[in-house]
């Protein structure tokens, strides 16, 4: 087949671009532990609220000194409606949904995931900044859809 | 005079009709979108915003791109390999009435209010059984009229032993293949999962199967909707501006690879969520990155075929050649604008498919802004360059010189409503608004921001999105008049379906041998898919119930 000299050209400068691409992807998945959103636990849906740690919803403090907090989506709105969790901490948020699908996604942060009904997503986060954030749902839910949302107290300790 | 055969022709303006006719309907959805948004418009108590929203998208992206896609390659098939014959007429017609059928079916359940699950359905939210049969419907419709073609295609090789197939007919199959491939996915959810779900047949439903099986499918759907576009970049566009195909080979090769890398790649869609391992997440962000070659090899293919032609008509200098293209001709500029509108459409695409900036965007306005400027700009004004000639080729009218003002008209007046639109839709989503939200009227002042932007603003949004709905209501005049009201051509005027001359002498043969190209597609979808799919599948949680919520 023949390939046209400045093709040559163009088609090795793609393939250096999508080297480098992969590479910047790649080195910050595997080396700096930059993973979006994820998890391999599975709930029953129906049975949400009778499987920990989802009987008690809300910030919990782990052994290690870390906080959990955990969250129920559902229609249309969260579980807890109110959370305050401190500043300058590690926090996990783990989520399920407990009807259809939902996300959960804290505006002017990368804390974006999905809820999905029947599995379980973890996302860590911390809050550098005191203040007030807005958590939206960005999946659409139903008729209330744009009324799903709530609000994160960030406190100073 | 018309030198289309008559059976072809009415085939080919049925789907036409049925194209422009969702393509109405469609846009008017998207106009009260923007208005009830903005608190300017309030709808009556028996329509929904997610009922708009849901036919927006299901009549723009999917019956609007598909009708369109089937006339344009039937139209060039009978172009190309010759008339139709009776059985592969026959078939096409069967195929046309199973896809209109599914696709009434569907409108008909959004509009009586019991499916307004939007376009990508997700469980559990679950629409009225018959709506997931109107979508069977469709698929199988369109797989039928595919094999129609590609039984005409059977036929013409069988006549041409040996022969490389004109590369028309060459990029129809290949698109086709990577369709029904593609389909595989929703038909099984839909078949499987959705239907007797919906029915009550079976007590649960496996969301994140059901997730995985659409995204298999939504993703190569993308590439179902660019290559016909691609087929008019690389064989039309260079036939009217005088020039040939830049390289027979090249163009064949970057098919196959669109094949290849389009379909492995549906997780990229699911990166925020849970049930499947970051490592096939990550495997499918590297497939998906692929395509940069075949689009990249798309690119300077077009502009080497400019540049080439622009020079043979006497332009000098490192970019004099530019000015010598026909930019009069709108049936030019319409595409090469179309084209502009790709290069920020790629590279966002970029963004959405990277493992971890796609946090930063998903499911926000982005996206939104992202298919407007690569489904709402390349293709579809590609498909409104194409309709200028399509339909005078097919009717035997004239695209008069006030028609011809009035197409430029068209196109730029949706070009500047895209732009505003998907400009404000990206910086909106980076500031964080959502998507598929009727409102957006959340009390805190980080909604209130979204606000008070010049184009991060949901009113600049608005401005642009109702320009595009009278450049789409100046459409379907033109369309109107070129059908059915332009003065009938001579044999001077007639509009010939413009194919552009392609060397294949020296193109090897192996680039059609399908059996190749199939079967590493299906080798990739099994590195890809199959340890996944089976632990989504093994690793089930108990099954989620049927919920209404609008």
């Amino acid at each position: 087949m023949h390939l046209h000299k400045y093709e040559k050209i163009w088609l090795a400068f793609g393939v250096f671009a999508l080297i480098i691409f992969l590479s910047v992807v790649g080195v910050s998945a595997f080396h700096q532990g930059n993973t979006p959103s994820g998890g391999h636990m599975t709930i029953d849906p129906e049975k949400v609220r009778e499987t920990a740690p989802f009987n008690e919803p809300g910030l919990h403090k782990k052994e290690d000194g870390t906080y959990e907090v955990s969250m129920i989506a559902m229609a249309f709105g969260y579980d807890p409606a109110k959370l305050q969790v401190p500043a300058g901490e590690e926090i996990t948020f783990t989520l399920t949904s407990e009807d259809v699908t939902h996300s959960f996604s804290i505006v002017g942060t990368n804390v974006n995931m999905m809820a999905v009904p029947g599995q379980i997503n973890h996302r860590t986060h911390t809050f550098d900044e005191p203040g007030s954030y807005l958590v939206v749902c960005n999946e659409y839910c139903g008729s209330g859809h744009h009324f799903m949302s709530t609000e994160i107290e960030v406190i100073q300790q | 005079m018309n030198t289309v055969p008559k059976g072809d022709r009415r085939l080919a303006l049925s789907n036409l009709g049925f194209a422009y006719a969702a393509f109405l309907i469609g846009t008017l959805c998207g106009l009260l979108q923007v208005f009830i948004r903005n608190d300017a418009l309030t709808l009556p108590s028996w329509l929904d915003y997610y009922q708009v929203l849901t036919a927006h998208g299901l009549l723009l992206a999917i019956v609007f791109t598909t009708f369109f896609i089937f006339a344009f390659f039937q139209s060039g098939m009978s172009r190309t390999l010759g008339a139709f014959g009776p059985r592969v007429l026959l078939w096409n017609w069967i195929g046309f009435w199973v896809t209109s059928i599914g696709t009434l079916l569907v409108v008909v359940m959004v509009i009586s209010g019991q499916a307004s699950v939007l376009y990508t359905f997700y469980a559990p939210l679950q629409a009225h059984g018959l709506f997931y049969v109107g979508l069977a419907l469709f698929v199988i419709g369109t797989w039928i009229q595919g094999f129609a073609l590609v039984g005409h295609y059977i036929v013409w090789r069988k006549q041409n032993k040996g022969e490389l197939s004109p590369l028309f007919a060459f990029m129809t199959v290949a698109t086709v293949i990577l369709w029904v491939i593609a389909c595989l996915g929703v038909v099984a959810t839909v078949l499987f999962q959705f239907i007797p779900w919906a029915f009550g047949w079976t007590e649960g439903i496996n969301v994140e199967l059901s997730r995985s099986l659409f995204w298999y499918f939504g993703h190569p759907l993308v590439y179902f909707w660019l290559l016909p576009a691609y087929m008019a970049w690389y064989v039309v566009v260079p036939k009217i501006i005088g020039g040939r195909v830049f390289s027979d080979s090249l163009a064949r090769l970057s098919f196959v690879l669109f094949i290849l890398f389009s379909i492995p790649v549906g997780f990229h869609h699911q990166l925020t969520e849970p049930g499947i391992a970051s490592f096939w997440k990550f495997l499918q962000t590297v497939l998906t990155f692929m395509v940069i070659i075949p689009s990249l090899m798309t690119a300077f293919s077009m502009f080497a075929t400019f540049e080439l032609r622009g020079r043979e008509l006497g332009g000098k200098g490192l970019f004099g050649w530019v000015t010598k293209l026909p930019w009069r001709d709108v049936r030019f500029t319409s595409i090469f604008i179309a084209m502009a509108f790709f290069i920020p459409g790629g590279a966002g695409g970029i963004i959405n498919a990277s493992f971890q900036m796609n946090e930063v965007i998903h499911n926000t306005l982005w996206v939104v802004g992202h298919f407007h400027i690569t489904v709402g700009t390349p293709v579809a004004m590609t498909f409104f360059g194409l309709t200028f000639w399509l339909i005078p080729h097919l009717t035997g009218r004239r695209f008069t010189k006030t028609l011809q003002k009035l197409a430029f008209l068209q196109i730029g007046t949706w070009s500047v409503g895209m732009l505003l639109m998907s400009t404000a839709q990206h910086l909106l989503g980076l500031l964080g608004a959502p998507r598929r939200t009727a409102y957006t009227g959340y009390a805190h002042e980080d909604a209130q921001a979204w606000f008070e932007g010049v184009l991060s603003n949901h009113v600049t949004m608005a401005v642009g999105g109702s320009i595009l709905f009278l450049s789409a209501v100046l459409l379907i005049f033109i369309v109107v008049q070129l059908w059915w009201l332009a003065p009938k051509a001579d044999e001077s005027t007639f509009m010939q379906f413009p194919i552009a001359e392609s060397d294949a002498s020296s193109t090897p043969k192996f680039l059609e041998n399908w059996k190749i190209w199939i079967g590493i597609a299906f080798i990739l979808i099994a590195l890809a898919y199959t340890i996944p799919l089976s632990d989504i599948i093994q690793h089930a949680p108990p099954g989620s119930g049927r919920f209404q919520t609008w």
